[in-house]
């Protein structure tokens, strides 16, 4: 039987698309219904096995000034085409362009379900912001390297297309997503460990199943230059929220935080507030929540003219288990509320 | 020191009307075994259900799983500190039955309980899918403080554990397998020309319901120290956890340390394995540093060429994990790490909340954090709405048609740090 030929869309820029260089990156998205541009080098590698039944384009700084709306305008383009797969770019070392590529992927990756492939030169920004959402080829930094890249980038738009499941960056030569995925070894965990361990003695080669994550520093802020006129907020991952739980904050692997009143409370008294932290001992934080929420001291603080005052409200959610993104997605609508408020500092109680 | 484990096949469970092993068959004296249970007065009602490989049965909230064992010859009885008098354990004769497993379960201590599926897709995640469960179900007398509540239902656990393999103490095992453990000058001399190697055992020990014991006492207050092999065997290491059921070692994979089995395995063989140092995972600093400190000292005092680390828990003792990691990589010695990983429930997030550059080989039981739907079962023992709130779940979590829909943290033994099952992961 004769496999079924891959419906493509491919999604370029202003400039690709052959429209325009800068003067003209301000055109909104549309659809030319053929490969153009390096879509006739894709279509060509693709032979009888995939078609490009759509370009769909952007200009760029369209797609940067109004990137909801672009996103929206591009996916509802490419839905009515109906594709097995969308590749997008390569987008090499343009940043601008890149960051559309990516943006397009979460979109259709988010929308409608369908993989997307892209390229990109490793410190395009687009790679680095949307890696999780499509299988990215290495490039060259310039538009030169085109004919490198659309072998690769065939070959994955053929299998995602076709449903075949992707296997690893080493595997299928895209740069990693930083996804991690579980799956069922043949070998249990302590057999591993132990071989591993032989190899790393014998100075044979291992592969370590787990690299190093690398972490992100954030330098600490300048101190407080007057802190009897500051007004100082509680932020804490510590579990303490009002005594029920209210907004069922979980014990583990939190996905939200919140946001409680301290107006006309002096002390954080075990009758009104709880832990609801799936990580530690709770005893001593049901005991007395003031133990991880020190609103008792703050407030003798407060009457003592240490501080200036202590923010009306306090933010609590659960670090157990929680994942670096739903914390840094947490503490930026947090800060930001906080700035608003007029806050100048935090306490960050941990456990 | 020298043990010899006395192995029963067991191949089904039944109840009887005498505790009894025929034909490969454990029949089990369910009233006998409740009244055990109470005359820990501490406990107010109990009850006895069986749970086979296969069946459509959901186990919940699961506290702790205990492999029944008992002394035949040799000095003390398992579960030494916890069951009779403290008596150094290791050696002589320990009967076993294999396919058993005590299961504890019972009203939720706190949030931090796990789940046993005995079949469907749930099952593939805990190894205890494939064991014949007796499950004990305990209820506290009224008003018992949680910490008294955790202990009774585990000394329950271990009574019940010691009580079952007991029933075999006159009879001949099906299969006998021997573990030497020499002192160090011998070990040294038996095996010259082979590298050295040992083994870095954290217990996790931050507080209710993240304890472990070791001859009764609660792991928190040790330095780290070292043991013998067949002493873990005989049940010298004790479970008091279950905080986020995936990555605690119940008493069970404590008993059955696949890390020590498997360098038995090799012993003799790719090297000479000849020591086990006991490490905890304490909550501030100070005792961070104090232990990590002590531990790689012991090791450097043995001298292995290779030492193998594993974790128990995930977040603040990724901290104790990295700090024996870097102070024996320091040494000059060979280092492999046995974690898991919370990558959030895309996987897009970093895994671990500290690394050190010498964490160059690591073994993975996979990312906590993946979303699974346990589908409805025939029957449930024990309390289902413990899904809502166990480490794990969410508000939510289990729906009006019994299905639950969970993180595979809140699965017993899902991501096991002993490297007890399968399940890894890899990035994409």
């Amino acid at each position: 039987m004769e496999k079924k030929k891959v419906r493509i869309v491919h999604y370029i820029n202003q400039f690709f698309a052959g429209i325009g260089g800068e003067e003209k990156a301000d055109v909104p998205p549309g659809v030319i219904e053929k490969p153009v541009g390096p879509g006739m080098a894709l279509q060509g590698a693709l032979k009888d096995e995939g078609e490009i039944v759509a370009t769909v384009y952007c200009g760029d700084s369209y797609f940067g000034d109004n990137l909801e709306k672009a996103q929206e305008e591009v996916v509802e383009l490419i839905r009515k085409y109906n594709p097995d797969v969308v590749i997008a770019g390569p987008a090499f070392n343009a940043g601008r362009y890149g960051t559309a590529c990516g943006a397009v992927a979460k979109a259709v990756t988010e929308k409608l379900g369908i993989p997307v492939i892209s390229g990109m030169y490793p410190e395009n920004p687009g790679y680095e912001m949307y890696r999780q959402y499509m299988y990215c080829v290495k490039t060259g930094a310039s538009a030169a390297t085109l004919r490198q890249a659309v072998g690769p980038i065939v070959k994955l738009a053929l299998k995602a297309g076709r449903g075949e499941e992707i296997g690893t960056p080493e595997e299928e030569g895209y740069m990693p997503k930083g996804i991690r995925k579980s799956y069922f070894h043949t070998e249990r965990g302590a057999k591993r460990a132990v071989d591993m361990l032989v190899a790393k003695l014998r100075g044979e080669p291992f592969k370590t199943e787990l690299p190093m994550p690398v972490f992100d520093r954030v330098p600490p802020a300048p101190p407080v230059a007057d802190l009897s006129k500051a007004v100082i907020a509680l932020v804490t991952s510590g579990g303490i929220v009002p005594k029920g739980n209210p907004d069922r904050i979980e014990a583990s692997s939190a996905s939200k935080y919140g946001k409680y009143s301290l107006c006309n409370i002096d002390s954080a008294t075990p009758d009104k507030f709880e832990s609801c932290h799936g990580g530690y001992d709770r005893t001593y934080a049901n005991e007395n929540p003031n133990r991880v929420l020190p609103v008792d001291v703050m407030r003798e603080l407060e009457k003592e003219g240490v501080i200036g005052k202590l923010h009306d409200y306090f933010y609590a959610t659960v670090g157990n288990g929680t994942s670096v993104a739903n914390a840094k997605k947490f503490a930026n609508a947090i800060g930001q509320e906080l700035k608003e408020a007029g806050v100048h500092a935090i306490i960050v109680p941990s456990t | 020191m020298k043990l010899t484990l006395g192995y029963f096949h067991i191949k089904d469970v039944q109840f009887g009307p005498k505790t009894e092993v025929k034909d490969g068959v454990l029949y089990v004296n369910a009233d006998e075994v409740v009244s055990k249970i109470l005359e820990d007065n501490r406990l107010c009602k109990a009850r006895v259900e069986l749970a086979r490989p296969g069946e459509k049965v959901r186990i919940i909230p699961v506290k702790d799983v205990v492999e029944p064992r008992y002394k035949v010859e040799g000095p003390g009885n398992v579960f030494p500190g916890f069951l009779g008098k403290v008596v150094t354990v290791g050696s002589g004769k320990t009967h076993v039955l294999k396919g058993v497993a005590v299961v504890t379960c019972g009203q939720i201590v706190a949030f931090q309980e796990g789940i046993i599926d005995m079949s469907g897709p749930g099952a593939d995640y805990t190894p205890f899918s494939k064991t014949n469960n007796v499950v004990l179900v305990m209820d506290p007398k009224p008003g018992l403080e949680a910490h008294e509540h955790e202990a009774a239902v585990r000394l329950a656990g271990l009574k019940i554990a010691s009580y079952l393999a007991e029933a075999t103490k006159d009879m001949k095992p099906d299969e006998e397998k021997e573990y030497e453990f020499l002192p160090l000058p011998e070990a040294l001399a038996k095996y010259p020309d082979l590298p050295k190697v040992a083994y870095v055992y954290m217990l996790q020990s931050q507080g209710l319901l993240h304890d472990t014991y070791v001859y009764g006492v609660d792991a928190k207050k040790i330095l780290p120290s070292l043991i013998s092999p067949t002493e873990v065997m005989d049940g010298a290491i004790v479970s008091g956890n279950c905080v986020s059921a995936c990555d605690k070692n119940s008493t069970y994979v404590h008993q059955n340390n696949p890390i020590i089995e498997e360098l038995y395995a090799r012993h003799g063989k790719d090297f000479n394995f000849i020591g086990i140092v006991i490490t905890n995972e304490n909550v501030t600093l100070a005792d961070k540093e104090r232990s990590s400190d002590y531990a790689a000292k012991l090791i450097e005092m043995l001298g292995p060429d290779g030492v193998i680390i594993s974790e128990e828990g995930f977040g603040n003792p990724d901290t104790d994990l990295m700090m024996n990691c870097a102070k024996v990589a320091r040494k000059g010695i060979k280092v492999v790490l046995v974690t898991d990983e919370y990558a959030g429930q895309d996987g897009a997030s970093q895994s671990l909340a500290d690394a050190v550059p010498e964490a160059d080989a690591v073994v993975t039981a996979g990312n906590a954090n993946e979303v699974v739907t346990l589908p409805p079962m025939e029957k449930v023992i024990g309390y289902p709405e413990a899904a809502n709130v166990i480490a794990g779940g969410w508000e939510g979590s289990l729906r009006p048609d019994g299905s639950i829909v969970t993180e595979i943290q809140a699965i017993t033994g899902s991501t096991n740090e002993l490297g007890f099952h399968t399940l890894t992961a890899k990035g994409y």
